[in-house]
Parts: structure tokens; C-alpha cells; sequence
């Protein structure tokens, strides 16, 4: 049991020394890109914690709030595959494009986050 | 008690109804209460001073000595003051002549240069009525001035020169504007030359004014009670307008008239007329309305031309015994010359004809009232036009005084009905099943029985204390179910007599077959019919076949019928009740723990060592790359204004304006970018 323990831990620190030194090889804009993300993702779940314990009260506001952070996640997870070099399909897009659409999505859509907001 | 016509107890009651589109009552007490209340305070004005004192003067008010002190002391003041022009001057001089402060006789003499100084320089119709009424003043205040005018002549031309055709005066030459209020300040004023004058005046000119008077009067307008008054849609003086300035100012403008001048010819009826448009406002509300009517009357009750006498009847109601009670007086109240009152008509309010007959009215001289000591014959219960002449004793009167002719009174006599011959009676066909009197008016407990087969009669005579039908306005008999559901039926009549046939057959579905004990309760009422009544006769019990399948249902009855005016259940209001809210300091807990990831976000950058070298170097590329972010800047800061106060509209237009700028900074920036990676990947 101990044996299989132990390699069990060995085989994910294996995985996990993999992914990262694969990662390591990814731009430094894709990287830029994904701690955005994950900013986002995170001030969305310190939202819903917070609404866990206090209760959903100004619903509306609680809605926003995560609606925008998880909104403002998609889009940057849509201007990553647009950005991303690998992705053969989005090849003749320049970045420049990609990103003027990212700031378009991201305006109307806090548009409504603020009508929305109350 | 009317011993002649042998009826045991009738009384005849002669209730005048008031109408006030007829009778006029004199100045009386509740003008002095009124007088006391509206003149309470201090006078701010002397115009006001007079117009209180006046006022108090003529209803014989006792003034107080502190208003005497401190009014006599701002009349000094304005007197000896330089800087008072010719209106303060007869203003004081007015309330003067009523308090009769200390005034020296220098002082007088030199109050009367100034105003003759005034009337040289006058141009409009208020400088000459305020210095020549001040001069007149100063005449019957003290003897020992002179006051007499020597261009007498040339200042009446003036002041005629300010008429128009139609009677109405101007104000000055250069308004062309002509009112009735100026016109009865051009007559005072032209008396007051007149008297003032020192050679005798021309007396074609006194003819000609005298023509202006009568012809102003065919503009007098008259009210449906036969009041006259004059209307003016020119604003006077003091901002006070209306037909009751308007009428007081001609008033006086021709009582100072007459004083000074015999012979003007006003129809008496006009007079009268006008005594009954000030008595007819009753008690004015406020001071200046009040003065107005006060010093009027007074000067009607003194004038030269003819005095008004006003017949007034009580409004109480008076029963035969004690005499129909008339009055004969002044409009100020006070008693009238020696005269008669005769009734002259009584007119049926049913019918068109009159009765003619000269009753002369017994006077009693203790209390100066005239009655009325017995009713002329023929006039029974019922209401009537009574018609009233006052006859002046002394022919020499006649011409002194305004009788105005005839005057009409409403009047209701009221007496007890007699109700004779009262019986209830329950018919089987036509056979009397069972019968019972009546005493009416008085106490009845009937118990009577009937089926639907059989029938209730009630009969009753109804006779005036003279032997005549009587119909009253309601003749009613009600019968209530137990259950409080009502039936009313009219009760007819053929001359004196009286009856009511309910025939239960035909009445069983309108009772909804209600069987059970009915109340029975009559009224007969009457506004002259001194003993109306109504009472319960007792109850009966009727016994009514069952009711079939169709029938109406009876109507709910309310319990209480006044409930339905009783107060409502109160309409309690629910709020929502505040959501919960959780402590501030888990709120700014979270608040903080939010900045946690957006601090990570910027640690996380500096780890990857991100930096802005990829920014525009060159002017104009980089500052289109800095109206870019700044465009982008302005659009979030726009968006929290959206929040905290803008609304939507305001927002999206502000939005396009940006968002087209945004548009173009926004491409020519990252267009410049991609060339430049275009250039470095094909470098």
C-alpha cells in the first residue's frame, strides 16, 4: 500500500513538473493572458463566498458582480485562442484584431454589468 | 284661544321667512361687534385712523383714550411736518375733525397757504379733492381762518373740464380712462369750492353740474330687489375697487351736493335703492367694505334730498297671539318720523288674485313697532305675499322721505291641523270584520289580525282650524315586517277625507310572502301644519300563504342603517419590511479580499516581467496610443457615472460621441502596431 502511495505521489509530481516546464514554453502574452483569467475567476469565487455566507440580498449586485468577472474570463479565454499562434484557424487574424474585438466585448458587456449593477 | 271661530285649541303662528331678496334689516348691533373686531388694532395709517374712527363715530362707539393719544400724536406730527404733501395734510385734517386734537391757530395758517398753494398747483382730480377737502376741513374746524377762494370760478372750470358725456369723471387730463368713483369725488370736491367760494359762483355752471349728477344716475344699474348701485370697472385710488366704492363715492359727492344746493332732482326710488344695496350686503368682512357702508348710510340718513325708511319685519316666527310685529326705521336704526303702516294685499301663493284691503297696523309708541292685531279674513294655514305702504302722517315729510312704495313680504301661517274621524278597520269583501278608532295625534296600540284573503282600511279627516281641506305635503302609511323590511303607501284624498285600502291579495308578492306581525306607523307632515306627526299605530298580524318555488327573495336588510354613515375599518398600510444586512465589517472584509486576486494579478505580471517596451516611441503613433487608453479610461469613468446618476439616454448618447473617437484612435493605434510586427516578421 505504502509502495503504491508513493508512487502514486511520484507519478503526479511527475505530471505536474511536466506541465509545468510545458508551460514554461508558452509566450509570455499567453501567460499575461491566463493570470487575467484566473484574476477574474478568482474575484469571482471570493463573490460567491461572500454571498454564501451574508445570502444573496441586492441579488441583482451579486449577479453583476459575478457575471462581469465571469464574462470578462470567457472573453479573455476567446482573445487567448485568437492570440494563441498554435491555433491554425485564426492564423490570417492578427493580435491587433483580437484585441480590439476583446476591448469592443468587454465595453458593451459592462454596459450592461452597470445597468444591470442597481 | 282665537275665541271668535270657537275651535278649541287652535294657534295661528305668522312666521315671516326671511328672504333676504326682500327685506332689508337697519344697521343693528352685529354691525358694532363687527366694527369693534375689525378695528381692533392699531391704525397703521391715518387714512385708516379715519376710516375706524368714522366708523366708530357713526355707530356710537366710545373710543379708547390711548387710540385718542397716539392717533392725535401722528396727526400733529403730519401737520407741523414740512414734508407732507396735500393728501397727508387731509388725512390728518380728517381724523382732526373727529378727534379734535390741539392744534394751534398758527399752525392752521399755515396748513391752510400750503393747501391753497395746492390748489393752484393742481393738475389731477386728487390734488384738488385733497386740497380743497382739506380747506373745507380746516373751515369747520376752526373760524378763525380764512379759507375762502377768490379764483372760485376758474378752479370749477377745471375740474369741469375733466367730465365726460356720460356723467363719469377723469382723473387728469392726460388719462383718458373715466370712472363712477371720480365722479363722486369731482362732486364733493366741486361742493366744497362752491362753499369755499368768496363771491357768489356762477349759477349756470352749478346747472350744468347739476345735469352732469342726474345723468350719471341713468348709469345707475339695478339688482332684481330693487337695489340700485353703480358699477365701476376702474381701479380707485387706493387699489380698493368695486361697486361698493364706486356707490359710496357717489353717495357723498351728492349728499355734499345737496347741502350746498336745493332742488336736485333724484326719483326717491333710486335712493331707497341705493340704502338697500349697503343694507343688503349685510356685514361686510372686512374694514375698508365696512366703513364704506357705515359712513354711507350715514350720510344717506342725513342728506337733504330724502331720507330712506326702511320696513323691516322680524325674522322670528310669531304666533297671532302676540301680534304680527313690524318695524319702520331709519337705515341707521333710528325711529322714523311720525307714519302708518298699512297692509295694503295679501296675495295667495296658490292662487293669482289679490285681496285689496287697507288694514292700518296698530302702532305701539313705546317700542315703535307696528302690529299687525288681527289676520285679515280669509288668510288660513298656508303661505302668502303680504303687502306693505308706509303712509308719512305729515305731508311736509313726504318730500323728506323715501317710502319707496310697496313692500313685499313672504309669509307663512302655520296652525294645528285638526284630525277627525280616525279609523282603522280589517274588511272581509266589504264586511267589516273588525273596526277601531283612532286618536290622532296621540298614543295607539292596535293588534289586529288579517289573512291574504281580507283587507286594511285607514281613514282619516284632515280640516284647517277654518273649516277648509287641508292637503299636506305628506300623508304616508308604513308597514315594517319584523324582519325590517319596509312598505310605504301613499295615502289619498278626496277633499277633507282621507283613506288608505290595502287589499293583502294583490300585495302578497310585493311582501314576499312574508308572514308574520307588520308595525304600522302614519305620518302626516306639513311646513305650516303646526301639530305634524308621526306615529306607530300598533302592529298587525298577517297570515300570508307560503311563498312557491320563484318568488323574490326579500332584500337584506342592514343591521344598523347608520352604520352605513359610521366610521370605516382603518386601511393599516404594510411596508416591506428592510432586508437583513450583515455587519460592515465582513462587508469591507470582502471588500478587501476582493483586491486580493487584482494584487496577485499585478505580482503575477512583475513575476513574467511584462513590460511597455512594445509602446509607440515615435510622437504621433504614441499619442494616439495614449487617446486609445484614455478613450477607454473616459468610457469606464462614463460608466460609473452611469451607476451613481446618469440615466440610460444621457449615457448611450455620450457613448456613441466616445465610442466613435474610440473607434478611430483605437484602429489607427493597433493598425500601427501590426505593421510594425508585420515589418519585424518579414525583417
Amino acid at each position: 500500500m505504502g509502495k503504491s502511495t508513493v508512487t502514486t505521489k511520484d507519478d503526479a509530481h511527475a505530471l505536474f513538473h511536466s506541465l509545468r516546464a510545458a508551460y514554461s514554453a508558452t509566450p509570455t502574452n499567453l501567460k499575461i493572458i491566463d493570470l487575467y483569467v484566473m484574476f477574474a475567476v478568482f474575484t469571482a469565487l471570493i463573490q460567491v463566498g461572500y454571498m454564501a455566507i451574508v445570502g444573496s440580498f441586492p441579488f441583482n449586485s451579486f449577479l453583476s458582480g459575478v457575471l462581469s468577472c465571469v464574462g470578462t474570463a470567457v472573453l479573455a479565454v476567446c482573445l487567448r485562442i485568437q492570440v494563441n499562434k498554435e491555433n491554425k484557424e485564426f492564423k490570417d487574424l492578427p493580435p491587433e484584431r483580437a484585441f480590439a474585438d476583446f476591448v469592443l466585448c468587454n465595453l458593451v458587456l459592462h454596459l450592461v454589468i452597470m445597468n444591470f449593477l442597481g | 284661544m282665537s275665541r271668535k271661530l270657537g275651535i278649541i285649541v287652535v294657534l295661528l303662528a305668522v312666521a315671516s321667512i326671511c328672504e333676504s331678496a326682500t327685506i332689508f334689516h337697519p344697521i343693528s348691533e352685529s354691525h358694532r361687534s363687527a366694527a369693534l373686531e375689525l378695528f381692533s388694532g392699531s391704525f397703521s395709517s391715518l387714512e385708516e385712523a379715519y376710516e375706524g374712527l368714522r366708523t366708530f363715530e357713526v355707530l356710537g362707539i366710545e373710543k379708547k383714550p390711548d387710540v385718542k393719544d397716539h392717533t392725535c400724536k401722528s396727526v400733529v406730527d403730519t401737520l407741523s411736518s414740512v414734508s407732507s404733501n396735500s393728501r397727508d395734510l387731509y388725512h390728518a385734517l380728517r381724523v382732526n375733525g373727529i378727534l379734535k386734537c390741539r392744534i394751534s391757530k398758527e399752525d392752521l395758517t399755515g396748513i391752510v397757504l400750503r393747501l391753497k398753494g395746492a390748489v393752484k398747483d393742481a393738475t389731477s382730480l386728487l390734488d384738488y379733492y385733497h386740497s380743497i377737502g382739506g380747506l373745507l376741513l380746516v373751515k369747520d374746524q376752526s373760524s378763525e381762518v380764512d379759507v375762502h377762494l377768490e379764483n372760485a370760478d376758474g378752479i370749477l372750470r377745471s375740474l369741469k373740464a375733466l367730465s365726460q358725456s356720460d356723467g363719469r369723471w377723469r382723473y387728469s387730463s392726460n388719462n383718458p380712462e373715466s370712472s363712477t368713483f371720480a365722479a363722486g369725488l369731482a362732486f364733493e370736491t366741486i361742493s366744497g369750492v362752491i362753499s369755499l367760494a368768496a363771491s357768489a359762483v356762477d349759477e349756470n355752471l352749478i346747472g350744468t353740474l347739476k345735469k352732469d349728477i342726474v345723468k350719471l344716475f341713468d348709469s345707475v344699474e339695478k339688482y332684481d330687489d330693487g337695489s340700485y348701485y353703480f358699477d365701476d370697472k376702474h381701479i380707485d385710488a387706493s387699489g380698493h375697487q368695486g361697486p361698493l366704492s364706486a356707490t359710496s363715492a357717489v353717495v357723498r359727492g351728492l349728499t355734499a351736493f345737496a347741502s350746498i344746493s336745493e332742488s336736485l332732482n333724484i326719483p326717491e326710488d333710486k335712493i331707497l335703492g341705493l340704502a338697500r344695496f349697503f343694507l343688503g350686503i349685510g356685514v361686510p368682512g372686512n374694514s375698508k367694505d365696512l366703513f364704506y357702508q357705515i359712513d354711507t348710510l350715514s350720510h344717506l340718513e342725513n342728506n337733504r334730498v330724502s331720507v330712506p325708511l326702511i320696513l323691516s319685519l322680524p325674522a322670528t316666527v310669531l304666533s297671532l297671539t302676540t301680534k304680527d310685529k313690524l318695524k319702520v326705521s331709519t337705515v341707521l336704526g333710528s325711529t322714523a318720523p311720525p307714519l302708518s303702516v298699512k297692509l295694503m294685499q295679501v296675495f295667495s301663493s296658490g292662487s293669482r288674485d289679490a285681496s285689496v284691503l287697507k288694514q292700518e297696523l296698530h302702532f305701539d309708541p313705546k317700542e315703535a313697532v307696528h302690529t299687525l292685531d288681527a289676520l285679515p279674513e280669509g288668510v288660513d294655514i298656508g303661505e302668502y305675499v303680504f303687502a306693505f305702504e308706509i303712509v308719512l302722517s305729515d305731508p311736509e315729510h313726504k318730500r323728506k322721505f323715501a317710502t319707496g312704495g310697496r313692500t313685499k313680504v313672504p309669509v307663512h301661517v302655520t296652525g294645528v291641523v285638526k284630525v277627525e274621524n280616525a279609523k282603522v278597520a280589517v274588511l272581509e269583501g266589504d264586511i267589516v270584520e273588525s273596526e277601531k278608532k283612532l286618536d290622532l295625534p296621540g298614543k295607539n296600540d292596535l293588534a289586529l289580525s288579517a289573512n291574504h284573503l281580507q283587507k286594511l282600511h285607514v281613514s282619516f279627516l284632515l280640516t284647517t282650524p277654518f273649516g277648509k281641506p287641508f292637503k299636506p305635503h305628506q300623508a304616508l302609511l308604513k308597514l315594517r315586517h319584523e324582519s325590517g323590511v319596509e312598505h310605504i303607501f301613499v295615502v289619498g284624498n278626496s277633499g277633507t277625507h282621507f283613506e288608505i285600502t290595502l287589499d293583502f291579495l294583490s300585495l302578497v308578492e310585493k311582501f314576499y310572502y312574508l308572514s308574520g306581525q307588520y308595525d304600522i306607523e302614519l305620518t302626516v307632515g306639513d311646513a305650516v301644519m303646526e301639530n305634524s306627526f308621526l306615529q306607530p299605530l300598533g302592529s298587525i298580524e298577517l297570515d300570508l300563504p307560503k311563498a312557491p318555488e320563484k318568488a323574490t327573495q326579500p332584500p337584506p336588510q342592514a343591521v344598523n342603517p347608520y352604520l352605513r354613515y359610521g366610521p370605516k375599518p382603518e386601511i393599516a398600510h404594510i411596508f416591506r419590511v428592510p432586508e437583513k444586512r450583515p455587519p460592515q465589517e465582513v462587508s469591507f472584509a470582502f471588500l478587501g479580499l476582493v483586491l486580493v486576486p487584482f494584487l496577485a494579478f499585478l505580482v503575477g505580471l512583475l513575476r513574467l516581467g511584462v513590460n511597455l517596451k512594445n509602446f509607440p516611441t515615435s510622437t504621433i503613433p504614441a499619442t494616439f496610443a495614449i487617446l486609445f487608453h484614455g478613450g477607454i479610461a473616459v468610457v469606464l469613468i462614463l460608466y460609473v457615472f452611469f451607476w451613481l446618476k446618469l440615466d440610460l439616454f444621457t449615457t448611450l448618447k455620450t457613448l456613441g460621441v466616445i465610442g466613435i473617437f474610440l473607434m478611430f484612435v483605437g484602429h489607427r493605434t493597433l493598425s500601427h502596431l501590426a505593421s510594425v510586427s508585420a515589418k519585424l516578421k518579414s525583417a
